[in-house]
């Protein structure tokens, strides 16, 4: 990676640069707009020119500097390591900083997105610039009142200093800094003069979150809003034939029961294409009430007749069809090197490894909800989203609104997990909003979110590798999977470039169950069934599980293959990390150990698991992670996501069950739906690898090896091996349970 | 609809809303306290989790026709200051990731620790139990509840 080799941007490049991405993230300051100490957007901000406006920071006269957090915070951290991240530039004292959320602006803002774990990677220049660029400008208006040389100036926390000892703080400069050129140069800090990044910073709404102020999209409010629920079809391939709201209409509270579903399909027959769109044609039953009881209770009463029009699916048809496109089809090939069937032909012996998962539903705590208020001039929209430029692109283009009409804010989300990459929910209230044409909040149950949502699809792993003289000489992964494949470089993951004749493949199912991203897509099920198929070759081989992994990840580094992103020497870094701290081999009798190493999202993980048994279950007692993800930003928040990563992890792998039937979901709430609790956690120790190398991600890196590790540990403890999710239901068919 | 009078954070509230309302959404709606949250709706998340007499419950379940002479708290009335031991154990520890469900995780631990001043590991684990956090910032909710403790 190229790292740190220029440290001096040119202006010029620099707004090259910003203009040609997405619209522009331009740069410039806003001192002359006094800033007050309560935080909050200037409403004019796609007015000002960007020589005279920096989006990023606000600097009052009397001092006080606020940081505007461009990404959406879904619970990754975004909010409080992106704004260290400036302050570290313009060198104020962290206590002394205002973060606040700014709301959806193309033109100054650019990848205003929480997805991927890119937030920090992407931001991670630019935001250093912006601090970089502020501070110059801010000491050069100090060494212009002083009348001596910038380069004679030193600055701490915000303030100023003299070769004579005079001081100035940032507030009294700044309205003469805002009448400055904006510097052709910047300089960035040397990493060892760090003060706040690598620090623990704490979550900037923690004091907010833990007295119960209003944060989230569910506690917005607005004079004269009403609530809505929406009745959607209860199966997948269904359509709503007819209703009767006379009960509905006679709930106290309700005001109306309404359809929607016409801009939808106006929309699908415009052409108009945006991946985040995905609502079925489907007319939709409304009940618009004064308050969200009456709007949940109304929407039960609602009598509603359905007609199928694409076939009713159920878990049994996945199976069957992820089983023929495993053994049956031809796949698309991601990648081949050497000869895979003759590795095969020639091997002492061939191991061959089927692995499944079922849908899963994201379940963020706060349930999907959005406020919307469309009048015949604008469109104000504010909610939980992790997509705001597509959803307000394509309520634009459903309602016929130029992108600078609607005003989209951003609130803190209760849990993302990728199912707020979706606009739905927004597209929903969008159309409910232009219909009343008054205020109005969409609001969904538990019930809701389960039964009509955006699942991680079933996916089913054929993983075969041929040994040969004690060695892995050819692997054949092929992947089946629903309405999509592994994506990006993912074929190109470990153990690509370890094995010379290497094959990945895919093929995948049209259903019309809605499918999507969930946390760590594809490499949630794909690193567990990779990982514990290593561990049974390692059995094969009479080898040590970490062993087998670093003999083959020996010569990854001198392979010239562009597409292999991963770093051998990082992998067996944070591999070697883990050994050491979780104490590889060397634990008390009746523990056992399981080994997963993955890289995903730009961050090497490797875990520990130790387990125990009691009365034959496995009771999961520790995890220990070694984690390389560059710089730590703010090791408090780093080390969280970590942590809720691995326990994530382990809780989908071990309970979470999901299946549809006659196309509709079985599961429904957490009364049959498990997720994990504290008393089925164990405790997990973060390790982080240091090194000055540019940050990346930590919001979905952590979660995919846990359910290896976990499942190799149950192997070490109990000899059984785990092909499928949930582990408690592949542990039962092996009639080790109940 | 009928009138109700409680006693939410030391004060007489009146409301005016069906009987089978639940708690959850008066004090949401019509009390604009939102710190109690919504998450299931069937009292198996723990996120809707307030006191009634200094026991936790499930403010979702409960109709408001039956709260009567009883003394609600809710994560807004905790303290008065915001500086209840376990929230600034929650503060110390930097327990929250998304921080939904964390409103019911302190109503939970403050009233388990209202009853064991000094609770084992494993009380801590089986007392918070029914509160679900979708982030799992499990490890750190349980060193909060057991800092807490301590300061109490």
């Amino acid at each position: 990676m190229k790292l740190h080799k220029k440290d001096n941007f040119s202006r010029r490049n620099f707004l090259k640069t910003s203009v040609l991405a997405s619209g522009g993230m331009l740069i410039g300051f806003n001192f002359l707009t006094a800033c007050k100490p309560e935080a909050k957007m200037p409403v004019d901000i796609a007015n000002l020119n960007f020589n005279d406006f920096n989006a990023y920071i606000k600097i009052s006269e009397e001092g006080f500097v606020t940081i505007f957090s461009p990404n959406p915070e879904i619970g990754q951290g975004v909010k409080t390591s992106m704004p260290m991240i400036i302050a570290e530039e313009l060198d104020v004292a962290w206590q002394n900083v205002t973060v606040a959320q700014a709301d959806l602006d193309t033109k100054n803002f650019k990848r205003q997105v929480a997805g991927g774990s890119q937030s920090i990677r992407s931001s991670w220049s630019v935001l250093r610039e912006a601090g970089a660029t502020a501070k110059q400008m801010l000491m050069q208006a100090a060494a212009n009142k002083w009348q001596v040389d910038i380069s004679t100036l030193k600055v701490a926390n915000g303030i100023i200093t003299n070769n004579n000892g005079d001081t100035l703080g940032y507030g009294d400069v700044v309205k003469e800094a805002a009448l400055l050129e904006v510097p052709e140069k910047v300089t960035l800090k040397e990493l060892k003069d760090f003060t706040i990044i690598g620090k623990d910073a704490v979550n900037v709404d923690l004091h907010k979150i833990v007295t119960g102020q209003p944060l989230y999209g569910l506690d917005y409010k607005a004079e004269g809003m009403v609530y809505a629920t929406v009745l959607r079809p209860p199966a997948f391939g269904q359509e709503l034939v007819s209703f009767d709201a006379t009960a509905a209409k006679k709930v106290t509270g309700v005001i109306d029961v309404i359809t929607i579903g016409e801009k939808v399909r106006d929309f699908k027959k415009s052409g108009e294409k945006n991946w985040s769109f995905n609502l079925s044609s489907s007319d939709k039953v409304v009940v618009i009430a004064k308050n969200t009881w009456a709007a949940i209770k109304g929407k039960k009463a609602i009598k509603a007749k359905w007609k199928t029009i694409t076939a009713l699916e159920s878990t049994e048809k996945h199976e069957e069809v992820l089983n023929g496109i495993l053994n049956d089809t031809k796949g698309k090939v991601r990648r081949e090197d050497g000869n895979v069937a003759k590795a095969f032909t020639n091997a002492d012996k061939v191991i061959e490894k089927t692995y499944s998962a079922p849908f899963l539903p994201h379940n963020c705590m706060e349930p999907m909800n959005f406020y919307a208020n469309i009048t015949k001039e604008k469109v104000h929209l504010v909610g939980p989203i992790q997509t705001p430029e597509a959803a307000a692109n394509v309520v634009g283009k459903m309602f016929g609104f130029a992108q600078d009409k609607i005003h989209l804010e951003m609130t803190r989300m209760g849990g993302g997990f990728g199912r707020r990459l979706y606009g739905d929910f927004v597209f929903e209230v969008a159309e409910i909003a232009n219909k009343i044409q008054k205020p109005v909040k969409l609001i969904s149950t538990r019930e809701d979110d389960m039964t009509t949502g955006i699942y991680r699809p079933s996916t089913k792993y054929k993983i075969s590798a041929a040994l040969k003289d004690g060695k892995v000489l050819g692997y054949h992964l092929k992947e089946a999977s629903i309405n999509g494949n592994m994506y990006g470089s993912i074929a190109h993951f470990f153990p690509a470039g370890c094995i010379p004749n290497y094959k990945v493949e895919t093929g995948n199912y049209k259903s019309n169950v809605t499918t999507g991203a969930w946390r760590a897509p594809y490499t949630n099920f794909l690193a567990f069934a990779e990982q514990t198929f290593f561990d049974e070759l390692a059995t094969e081989l009479n080898t040590d599980p970490i062993q087998l992994r670093l003999n083959l990840l020996e010569n990854i580094d001198s392979k010239k293959d562009k597409r292999i992103q991963y770093s051998g020497k990082r992998t067996k870094d944070v591999i070697e990390l883990v050994r050491e701290k979780g104490n590889w081999g060397k634990v008390a009798a009746g523990i056992y150990q399981g080994f997963a190493a993955y890289y995903s999202h730009n961050t090497h993980v490797a875990e520990i698991a130790d387990i125990e048994i009691k009365n034959g279950l496995p009771v999961i007692k520790k995890v220990t992670v070694a984690v390389d993800c560059g710089i730590v930003v703010n090791p408090t928040g780093a080390k969280n996501q970590v942590e809720g990563g691995v326990l994530d992890g382990i809780g989908h792998a071990m309970y979470a069950n999901f299946s549809l039937k006659d196309g509709k979901p079985t599961y429904k709430n957490f009364d049959t739906y498990r997720l994990i609790r504290m008393n089925e956690t164990p405790k997990v120790e973060v390790y982080f690898v240091e090194n000055n190398l540019k940050p990346t991600g930590l919001g979905e890196p952590g979660l995919p090896p846990a359910g290896g590790a976990v499942a190799n540990a149950i192997n070490a403890a109990l000899g059984k091996r785990l092909y499928s999710q949930p582990f408690i239901k592949d542990l039962k068919k092996q009639t080790i349970l109940g | 609809m009928p009138n109700y009078t409680l006693n939410v954070n030391g004060q007489q509230r009146q409301v005016t809303v069906d009987e089978d309302t639940p708690l959850l959404w008066v004090l949401r709606d019509e009390l604009d306290l939102v710190g109690t949250k919504f998450g299931c709706g069937i009292a198996q998340c723990g996120a809707c989790t307030v006191h009634i007499d200094g026991v936790a419950m499930r403010s979702c379940q409960m109709q408001v026709s039956i709260l009567d002479g009883t003394k609600i708290t809710t994560i807004e009335g905790l303290s008065t200051d915001g500086k209840h031991p376990v929230q600034e154990a929650w503060e110390t520890i930097d327990v929250p990731q998304c921080g939904y469900c964390q409103a019911g995780q302190i109503m939970t631990a403050s009233a388990f620790l209202a009853e064991n001043k000094n609770p084992t590991e494993e009380e801590i684990r089986n007392a918070m139990h029914g509160n679900i956090c979708r982030c799992a910032a499990y490890n750190r909710i349980e060193k909060a509840v057991k800092l807490a403790s301590k300061n109490l």
